[in-house]
């Protein structure tokens, strides 16, 4: 009766299923039943109640406000912001400066071509870690004390605590300002694409660009007077042996950035160059044939088409650059695995911190793959 | 019928790709010794009957039986059936990263379990058989494919098979190609051997095949002799198909 | 015999030399505006930093056999720390006395790394090699057998622990992949689920979370009295992160593989396991082996994240070196050492891939 059973090629193959399964799941359980018994001998309590504790760790920047007295849910709230921001202007930053290494490294111009293929080389073989402290070392030791600051900009001045810049201070009803700067940009965006349009269908188009910009103009102007708005430049000062005053970006974030940067670059400038170069040799050939010349064909006809190369890779670059916010915890920017390794030292709650953490990363990933497959059916339909 | 010369028998045998009623009611018997050569249109379901014989692709109604054993669940049955059968493909599917040899001698090692030196007499008795002894060194990628298509005849004898399945072997070769197949396969139907083939080729069924088998849209429309089935079709559609191909 | 309105040659044309090659790099450095301008700029840049570097790196540099005060004193390079702190950089805080073992494993790594460059001993034997290997190399770092002293993994540090995460983290994690690859395509939807699920958790999350599990929440989740070995919990993170990234890579060579196949191996009667072990897996790894190379890169550069849990790789050793009080940290020197061995292993291993692309190329086309 069991060779009946056993050989039978449909009940093997439930078997062996719910057998898979079953053990998968009684392994999860005998971690989770260790871990609660590890967990009660410490004293910990599972679950989120400690999120409305006071965190009494400090956080050294944030994007949105934290004092120590805030709650943990806050903390971990400021370093997902705090990591999302750095992610995007690293993103933005890398994907621009990938073009221009892309098109330096398809140049003919041989030192262009070498210096662009000799940086990527050096930055994607060297692990990102080392990358990150080498410049975090530069910042912090080879940059000089605030009484000698360097002044590339006036008003800026470099030092081994930071970046200091001017910040601009506003008083009054800014929120009007900020309503009549959000449609100033809606206003001149449209008319940037109304006008192509209009230019491509009628071969002529009426000066909306121009307009958008008088009208934006008399928007803004009529909001500042409007809110009895007030601006002060607030400058940096020297005082005593550190600045005092304006804005800064510590030289933990400084090196951060920097190292991400160009390390991100190297890599989104090959994905781009592959893009470029997957285009068939005769569409170029056929942009010339017609008297286009080298930018416009690239603009108009090859990198429209690479786009449907580039864009799948690069999606994936941008949940790695993501990804790689985490090793902030090298250099000792508070992003989002900072405030939970802070967390779990301090509470003890370990299963939380890294499960927030990974549902973080998870969330993320997850809008990507649905923004994929979304792209990837829109274009399989052309 | 005496089951025990019975080498296939098919009856009401049904397969559905989804909702596309592919094999419908086939009703098939084929003796010991016998060839049988099955034509008709693309799309008529000649290639899914017979990838069905050898279980490749899984019938769902009716009966199949190959040598008196019956192809079921039970997975022993299609070792059997496989053990019986041996098979031939349009685009010969040889192994790339194996000699010619070592193609022919694989399944006899692994599965037999003969000794390599006694599996690579029988591959070179086989290879001799198809006229290519000479290149059994050489890696598939270095013949051309009326000799891939010889070698992939000969790996198929090399387990032995008491029946032999092709599935339109010819119509992946240049024309000048074509031939030489079509004469191992001659020989090899001289011999005795079962043969069950989908082809175009009617030239063979005319000089080879013991009985033709007509398909179109799934269903066994026509089945007789060669010479009654070329120069008297009993059905509208048969003849509409010899009138296209000949 | 020739008129106007036809043509027939009466003798054949002698071959000539092409004319000389009238391009030159100096054409290509100025051929426009915006080249001349690019080259302008790009050689001024080069002519400031080229001094300011060869200052640093040679002239103001402090050489092997100086001291800490010497290099407090200049604006130079410190060369003098790496050269003092080599032994501790490179083996970490091995005991000196037991140097030899360290020494002799990285050795033993280097070789058997070179004897699998080329393809022609890519055979079963080497797949011993490498286990055998492994094994004594653990033997060796370890010791307390074969009459060698007991060396805990805490004392381990430097090139050899990166070597072995490495090799860890690649060997036990391909066979996973393989798994899981196979595992994704299969039809029974429980397996393939499962599988999906693994991969996708695995891939994105940050290595350094995973290294949080290992470290943190694996010893949480183990029975009290069982405990696995720090250095052994981050090599089990960093196999889980290679098996899951090497899955995809095999699971597009498997879906590269013609159908036909795994058809005629079925029609001669090849078992499940026989059909993937000697038909299969052979051919769909050597149609990946570029981007599997590739990933070999990306997880040797990836062992120097367990620097954020606390253990002793190249990295931190070399960190852990620069805390000694009696050197002014010269941090730049060190950091440019430790991102030269990696550099050159790691573009070692890329030129090597391409070259192998090359050859596999040509071998298959036809």
């Amino acid at each position: 009766m069991f060779k009946a059973f056993w050989f039978n090629r449909r009940l093997r193959s439930y078997a062996l299923q719910v057998l898979l399964v079953g053990a998968f799941l009684s392994g999860c359980i005998w971690l989770f039943i260790n871990a609660q018994q590890n967990l009660a001998a410490r004293g910990i309590t599972a679950g989120f109640q400690f999120f409305g504790q006071p965190a009494r760790f400090p956080i050294s920047e944030s994007v949105i406000d934290y004092t120590p007295e805030d709650s943990f849910g806050h903390a971990f709230k400021v370093g997902l912001v705090n990591t999302l921001f750095i992610a995007s202007i690293v993103i933005v930053a890398a994907t621009v400066l990938g073009l221009g290494l892309a098109l330096a490294r398809r140049s003919a111009h041989p030192l262009l071509k070498g210096c662009a293929s000799t940086y990527i080389e050096v930055a994607r073989n060297i692990p990102l870690v080392v990358q990150l402290l080498f410049w975090y070392s530069l910042v912090t030791i080879n940059l000089p004390t605030a009484r000698e600051a360097l002044t590339p900009i006036p008003q800026v001045f470099l030092t081994l605590r930071g970046l200091f810049f001017p910040k601009l201070e506003l008083s009054g009803e800014i929120s009007l300002l900020w309503w009549a700067v959000l449609a100033s940009i809606t206003l001149v965006t449209l008319a940037f694409i109304v006008q192509k349009r209009e230019r491509i269908v009628e071969g002529k188009a009426p000066p909306f660009i121009r307009i958008s910009m008088i009208v934006s103009g008399g928007l803004l102007l009529l909001a500042w007077l409007v809110g009895g708005v007030s601006a002060r430049w607030d400058v940096p000062k020297l005082e005593g042996f550190n600045f005092v005053g304006g804005s800064a970006l510590t030289p933990e974030f400084l090196s951060l950035m920097v190292g991400l940067v160009i390390y991100s670059t190297a890599f989104d400038g090959e994905v781009i160059r592959s893009g470029i170069d997957s285009v068939a040799k005769g569409q170029w050939e056929a942009g010339e044939a017609l008297g286009l010349s080298k930018g416009k064909i690239l603009q108009l006809i090859v990198f429209p088409q690479s786009l449907r190369v580039i864009i799948p890779p690069m999606t994936s670059q941008y949940l790695s650059i993501t990804k790689n916010t985490t090793l902030a915890l090298a250099v000792g920017y508070p992003d989002i695995a900072f405030v939970v390794a802070t967390t779990i030292n301090q509470t003890g709650q370990a299963v939380e911190g890294i499960l927030i953490l990974m549902t973080v990363f998870l969330s993320i990933s997850l809008a990507i793959s649905i923004f994929m497959n979304w792209y990837n059916r829109r274009i399989s339909s052309i | 019928m005496d089951v025990s010369t019975q080498a296939i028998q098919m009856k009401g045998m049904e397969k559905w790709y989804g909702s596309y009623h592919a094999l419908r009611g086939i009703n098939l018997e084929v003796s010991r010794g016998e060839r049988v050569v099955v034509c008709g249109p693309s799309g008529s379901g000649k290639s899914t009957l017979i990838q069905c014989i050898n279980a490749l692709e899984r019938h769902e109604g009716g009966n199949l039986t190959v040598n008196g054993v019956e192809l079921n669940n039970d997975i022993r049955s299609v070792e059997e059936i496989r053990r019986e059968t041996g098979m031939v493909f349009q685009h010969f599917n040889l192994f790339p990263h194996l000699t010619v040899l070592e193609n022919c001698t694989l399944a006899p090692i692994w599965v037999k379990r003969i000794r390599r030196a006694e599996a690579e007499d029988i591959a070179m008795h086989y290879l001799k058989r198809v006229k290519i002894p000479e290149h059994a060194n050489k890696y598939p990628g270095q013949l051309s494919g009326g000799q891939q298509q010889r070698v992939a005849i000969a790996r198929a004898l090399c387990m032995n098979p008491s029946i032999m399945l092709f599935d339109e072997p010819t119509s992946a070769l240049d024309p000048e190609m074509v031939k030489e197949v079509l004469d191992t396969m001659a020989s090899l139907a001289g011999d005795g051997m079962t043969m069950v083939c989908v082809t175009h080729e009617m030239g063979f069924a005319r000089h080879v095949a013991d009985r033709v088998v007509f398909m179109d849209e799934g269903q066994i429309v026509e089945i007789n002799t060669p010479d009654q089935f070329f120069s008297r079709p009993q059905h509208d559609r048969t003849r509409a198909f010899l009138e296209k191909i000949l | 015999m020739n008129s106007e309105a036809n043509f027939v040659t009466l003798h054949p044309m002698d071959v000539r030399k092409p004319p000389l090659l009238r391009r030159s790099v100096l054409r290509d450095l100025f051929s426009s505006a915006g080249s001349s301008v690019a080259t302008v700029l790009l050689a001024a840049v080069f002519l400031y930093a080229l001094p300011k570097a060869i200052n640093w790196v040679f002239i103001s540099s402090v050489w092997p056999g100086g001291s800490g005060e010497l290099c407090r004193a200049t604006n130079g390079a410190c060369w003098a720390f790496l050269w003092d702190k080599l032994r501790q950089i490179l083996f970490g805080i091995y005991p000196p006395s037991e140097q030899w073992r360290p020494i002799t494993v990285t050795i033993l790594i280097l070789v058997m790394g070179l004897v699998t460059l080329p393809p022609r001993y890519w055979r079963r034997w080497l797949l011993g090699l490498w286990l055998s290997g492994f094994v004594v190399s653990i033997i060796l770092m370890r010791g307390g057998a074969m009459g060698l002293a007991y060396v805990p993994t805490t004392d381990w540090g430097g090139l050899p622990v990166t070597l072995l995460l490495a090799i860890c983290s690649l060997g036990m994690g391909f066979p996973c992949a393989v798994a899981l690859a196979l595992g994704r395509r299969a039809e029974a939807p429980a397996v393939r689920y499962l599988c999906i699920t693994i991969i996708e958790v695995v891939r994105g999350v940050p290595l350094v979370s995973l290294l949080f599990v290992a470290s943190i929440l694996l010893p949480l989740m183990l029975p009290q009295g069982m405990s696995i070995d720090k250095l052994l919990r981050a090599g089990i993170a960093l196999t889980i992160f290679s098996a899951a990234y090497l899955a995809e890579i095999i699971r597009g060579g498997l879906q590269s593989l013609p159908k036909g196949q795994v058809e005629a191996a079925k029609a001669l009667s090849l078992s499940w396991a026989q059909t993937i072990l000697l038909i299969i897996l052979p051919q769909a790894i050597r149609s990946v082996i570029p981007p599997l190379t590739n990933t070999a890169i990306v997880l040797i550069k990836n062992t120097s994240l367990v620097l954020i849990v606390g253990l002793y790789d190249l990295l931190s050793s070399a960190r852990a070196a620069l805390t000694d009080p009696n050197w002014p940290t010269p941090y730049t020197e060190t950091y440019l050492f430790i991102a030269g061995i990696y550099f050159v292993i790691c573009f070692g291993l890329s030129r090597y891939s391409n070259w192998i692309e090359m050859m596999l190329r040509a071998r298959n086309g036809r």
